[in-house]
């Protein structure tokens, strides 16, 4: 693929929207130079013939260990807010959000 | 200076240890050498982000009060250490370099920093590295750029740049560190020191800020070998709170160290490899000549030297960047100005709140990672990137397997270039990215990797020699760096003081 | 034992199920904090719970445990191996920016889930349940912020994913309550749909009757009750169906149940594709359930709710119906079961449908919440009806001064032997007695006296009378014998 061919500045835009990532217009134009030649570069994994080999997720050989169900201190209050931009009573408070994603449900109004 | 006081670039780890455990020198004096030194030096040099000179007198006097009640203080004992700004301190700012996080105080300590202090070590405060340890030059810090002691004008590399410059201009006796695909090894490479990326989960990761999670390991800086080897001995060790911690118990690192020094040929019987990818184009003649004299040297200490083949090295790099940038994409997703950190003022709805946050917290590089993370982990692309990087991980690892059947260890220079200027590679990521392509491979296959000083460049620039070992052959690795140190005197030099140069 | 006609005439009703059940596990599924319920706003926290940077998850075991106790109660297959992997979405109640959850290898596959609804056994395939850790809990308040409590971030969750084998909005209901009915059994959590320790999205489609492929669905969430369940999916066919008949088409989305308004309403503002971007979590290794694991869960399983069913219908000879009845809640089998040993050991005759009638229609009336039949301040112990069973089997008691006393029994806590002690309720047995009475009534009903060869039903009639005669203290059994001599 030619230079330049890889990757547009409008996708450049939509991965930055997927990464809450708010950039200047001199940022998307030099990112998708960037992306283009990374990804032009790790295209030459292509070429290798991984057909036969498990995919390494882990640089450990051993099986995940378990903790017993056990209580410690939670943090105080005070330290659990403590580096919270912005707080109020015993809340993090963020801008009013519109309820829910696909999470797990969790809205209530007060 | 005091009668009791010390020159910081005379010390070391062991011979500060070995003063304040006999009761021959306090650690406060040390603890105030050291910062005196910081206060005279390092307005040039930009190691430390934050000084915590309250912080190491309160432990330094906690030292010398345990040595004069007839106790211990452990094997550290009033060693003044640098910690990289990447390790959670209880009640000290973290930052990782990165304005996102500015203001944020840890109410919890990393295990790596913990083991460091309960065996005795004093913290002077934390170090200077690239933003979220991305970056291979000290240039991508949010809090300015660290000098080389060597050359100002050249970089310290990265991302332990901080460490790396800190313990070379005797700013502090050891630092830690943390490496993902050589951040470690090149700036110890870059300013004449020793440094070791351990084993995967040799070393807890609990408190150590995420950069890519099956890549980070934490380790150790120090200007000798056995130095370097008592502190990975303190930091290592199976932790509760890291799940990827390895339970196997710790060796003997500084005995190897010690044992690699003994007698004219303390390697007989050991295999060294030598593996012809890593001495390709690319790599420059002088740090080429330097390895290859450090390969004579090691066969006249007793090892054998044995030709090897890594051929999936030249996939090392694109492999590394699909896998470190999907994992730190994921990683950083959580600095969005709700719980810690900075958040953009003003905006009116979550969605700016994130972006602004984000938009205008990150750096350049840390921006540039999380956009090629997110790319390679859409759905539709998973396969064709990280799918693919993790077979070829695999094809990587097994690269090393084959190897370590025939030889102990692989030498090979650490990185194929000396210190850069300053500015020289930041304008094409690509060019800075293909710089780590000696180091990234040990990083995929977890397995340790040390680099020592092995020589200097005509315009007076350190050259660094890597060796690695299989899983948990960290005692061969000492071994063989413990017996090239001993031989050689490159360890010994000291750049020149700046004297408040700035 | 009839089929149930089909939900909506003309279209096929089409539900598969996402249930979350809260394990009750005593800390976080990867950190220490604590797990409970209701306390004061982000007051159970921890390091690892909040997303703080350089913090690990640590998979707490007792959560496996419970995961695996219901993969094996709902004859999944466990995996050997299974992994957790990474979802990612931006959220304030997700403090990480990703959801610890399971993906590619979830740690139970298949499975069913059975239950009875209108006398008729169903069987719902399961896809599988895999673990993962909740979120908090965002608060939206009025002057255009919101807030966010972390307690709940990081409990651990299963999540029961269904096949779409659910036809009608009764049965996605009744599909929600045997999950909680079987969570409750193994004792991995409250299943507290209020509380939300259990909650439910329904993916509803329709086709018409006949049709093989699936029609568009649409997902359906904030149902935070059995009855919601049943109103919102009833609420979504009716709308769906009105779609389709006007020849319009449904669209794929998430819709939020207002039960205050009884409507589902779309999400237009999170129409934009959700993308995951799952990958494997590496701060995790692979998690291994052996066998010695499996034996030891299935060592310490309980009776399950079929199980039971089964025993009570065949061995203790119940009709499906009371049998229901007393498996939909561990407490009442429990006490069933306990109040039928009690009455075995005393040799009572066919002691479990008395025990059956005795639990359902005197002590289920009497509780709020069935659960409260294994709390120690239950008034009347199994024991304790076991004995007054006794009594009135023994002929001590009739039933219905039996049912007096039992009432005087619940509200003061006293047993059945004490009450009709002090209050001299003993029932006549004494056959002189009785025979006394007995002929004083066959004396003064000489017709049906005579009548009685031709017509022994008339034998209801005098035992009533002489019942009357005694001021109902008289043992029928008796009375019957007595009668049957002297009318013979
Ligand atoms: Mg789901
Ligand atoms: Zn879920």
């Amino acid at each position: 693929m030619a230079s330049g061919s890889r990757i547009r500045p409008e996708e450049v835009r939509e991965i930055a929207a997927l990464s809450r990532l708010r950039l200047t217009d001199d940022e998307v134009a030099a990112l998708t130079s960037d992306l283009d030649s990374i990804l032009g570069y790790v295209a030459e994994l292509g070429e290798l013939d991984t057909s036969a080999v498990e995919p390494m997720t882990h640089a450990v050989p051993f099986d995940c260990p378990l903790r017993p169900d056990e209580i410690q201190p939670s943090l105080p209050l005070e330290e659990a807010l403590a580096n919270a931009p912005r707080r109020e009573a015993s809340f993090f408070q963020v801008p009013r959000i519109v309820p829910g994603p696909a999470g797990s449900g969790g809205e209530e109004d007060l | 200076m005091s009668a009791h006081s010390i020159d910081p670039k005379a010390s070391t780890i062991a011979s500060i240890a070995s003063g304040v455990r006999a009761g021959k020198v306090r650690a406060r004096d040390v603890a105030e050498a050291y910062l005196a030194r910081i206060g005279h030096e390092d307005a040039a040099l930009g190691c430390y982000v934050k000084v915590d000179a309250e912080g190491a007198r309160r432990s330094a006097d906690a030292v010398d009060a345990t040595v004069k009640a007839g106790r211990d203080p452990g094997p550290l004992a009033g060693v003044p250490l640098g910690i990289k700004d990447i390790f959670c301190t209880k009640g000290v700012e973290t930052t990782c370099a990165s304005k996102i996080l500015k203001g944020f105080v840890p109410p919890y300590e990393s295990t790596v920093t913990a083991r460091l202090a309960a065996a005795g070590a004093v913290s002077l405060g934390k170090l200077n590295m690239d933003e979220f340890a991305m970056g291979s030059s000290n240039e991508n810090s949010a809090f300015g750029t660290v000098k080389n002691p060597w050359s100002r004008a050249h970089v310290p590399g990265g991302s332990s740049g901080g460490s790396a410059a800190a313990v070379a201009a005797s700013l502090c006796a050891g630092a830690t560190g943390t490496d993902t695909g050589g951040s470690i090894r090149q700036p110890a490479a870059l300013c004449g020191v020793v440094g070791i990326k351990p084993t995967y989960g040799r070393v807890s990761r609990y408190g150590v800020v995420a950069f890519a999670s099956s890549l980070d390991h934490p380790g150790p800086f120090a200007r000798t070998v056995e130095d370097t080897a008592t502190m990975l001995e303190v930091m290592s060790g199976v932790d509760p709170l890291d799940a990827t911690s390895v339970p196997q118990p710790v060796g003997a690192y500084g005995k190897a160290a010690r044992a690699g020094k003994e007698g004219g040929s303390s390697l007989s019987g050991v295999r060294i490899g030598i593996p012809a990818e890593y001495f390709g184009a690319g790599l420059d003649p002088e740090i080429e000549a330097a390895v290859r004299a450090a390969h004579e040297e090691l066969a006249k200490a007793g090892a054998k030297l044995v030709p090897v083949s890594l051929p999936h090295t030249k996939y090392a790099i694109a492999t590394y960047y699909l896998v470190c940038t999907a994992e730190a994409s994921s990683n950083l997703a959580r600095y969005d100005g709700v719980k810690y950190g900075q958040r953009a003022e003003g905006a009116k709805s979550l969605e700016e709140l994130y972006a602004r946050t984000r938009g205008e917290g990150f750096g350049r590089e840390p921006k540039r990672r999380i956009m090629l993370g997110t790319y390679v982990l859409r759905a539709g692309y998973y396969e064709a990137y990280y799918g693919k990087a993790l077979r070829a991980r695999r094809k990587i690892f097994d690269d090393f397997a084959a190897a370590f059947s025939q030889v102990d260890v692989l030498v090979t220079p650490t990185s194929p270039i000396p210190a850069f200027k300053f500015g020289e590679r930041m304008g094409d990521p690509m060019q800075m990215y293909l710089a780590d392509v000696l180091t990234v491979a040990p990083n995929l296959a977890g397995i340790p990797a040390l680099a020592q000083p092995c020589g200097f460049s005509k315009s007076g620039l350190p050259i660094g020699l890597q060796v690695m070992g299989p899983p948990l052959g960290e005692e061969a690795c000492f071994r063989v760096a413990g017996a090239y140190e001993s031989r050689t005197q490159w360890h010994e030099r000291r750049p020149a003081d700046v004297g408040g140069a700035s | 034992m009839t089929a149930q006609p089909p939900m909506h005439p003309k279209y096929e009703v089409v539900i598969g199920l996402e249930v979350h059940v809260q394990l009750a596990t005593k800390s976080k599924v990867f950190s220490w904090s604590s797990t409970a319920f209701g306390a004061e706003p982000n007051t159970q926290t921890d390091p690892v719970c909040l997303g703080m940077p350089g913090t690990l998850p640590v998979l707490n075991g007792a959560a496996v445990e419970a995961a695996v106790r219901l993969g094996l109660a709902a004859g999944c297959t466990i995996r050997p191996r299974c992994r957790f992997s990474r979802k990612h979405y931006f959220y304030p109640d997700l403090p990480k920016g990703y959801q610890i959850s399971q993906f590619d290898e979830p740690i139970c596959e298949g499975g069913r889930i059975n239950f009875r609804l209108h006398g008729e056994a169903h069987s719902v395939r399961l896809t599988r349940i895999h673990m993962e850790e909740d979120a908090g809990k965002n608060l939206h308040a009025a002057a255009g912020v919101s807030f966010v409590d972390y307690n709940r971030a990081g409990v651990p969750l299963c999540e029961i994913v269904s096949e779409p084998d659910v036809r009608s909005a009764e049965e996605a209901a009744e599909y929600v309550r045997a999950i909680r009915a079987l969570v409750r059994y193994l004792g991995i959590g409250d299943g507290n749909m209020e509380e939300g320790s259990l909650r439910c999205d329904a993916n509803v489609s329709l086709r018409l009757h006949g049709e093989t492929k699936y029609g568009t669905k649409a997902e359906i969430k904030n149902m935070n009750s059995f009855k919601n369940v049943r109103d919102a999916v009833e609420h979504e066919v009716k709308r769906q169906a009105a779609l389709l008949d006007r020849g319009e088409r449904v669209v794929q989305e998430t819709r939020l149940w207002d039960a205050s308004r009884g409507v589902t309403q779309s999400m237009r503002s999170k129409e934009q594709a959700h993308d995951y971007k799952y990958f494997p979590e590496p701060d995790l290794p692979p998690l291994v359930v052996d066998e010695a694991f499996l034996s030891k869960v299935r060592a310490s399983q309980p009776e399950l709710p079929e199980d039971r069913f089964a025993r009570y219908t065949t061995k203790e000879g119940l009709s499906p119906q009371d049998a229901g009845v007393l498996v939909a809640d561990r407490e009442t089998a429990a006490y069933f079961d306990a109040v039928v040993d009690s009455l075995a050991a005393g040799a009572a005759g066919a002691p479990a449908k008395k025990a059956a009638n005795w639990v359902i229609n005197e002590v289920l009336a009497r509780v709020a919440d069935p659960r409260e039949l294994g709390a120690p301040s239950m008034p009347v112990a199994a024991a304790a009806l076991a004995e007054l069973v006794t009594l009135i089997e023994g002929g001590t008691l009739s039933g219905k001064l039996g049912k007096d006393v039992f009432a005087k029994m619940w509200a003061e806590k006293r047993t059945a032997g004490d009450i009709v002690k002090a209050e001299g309720l003993t029932q006549v047995s004494d056959s002189g007695a009785l025979e006394d009475a007995c002929k004083r009534v066959i004396a003064a009903n000489p017709d049906e006296a005579s009548r009685f060869k031709e017509n022994p039903k008339l034998m209801g009639f005098f035992v009533g009378a002489v019942m009357k005669e005694t001021g109902g203290k008289a043992n029928p059994k008796s009375v019957n014998e007595i009668l049957r001599k002297l009318l013979g």
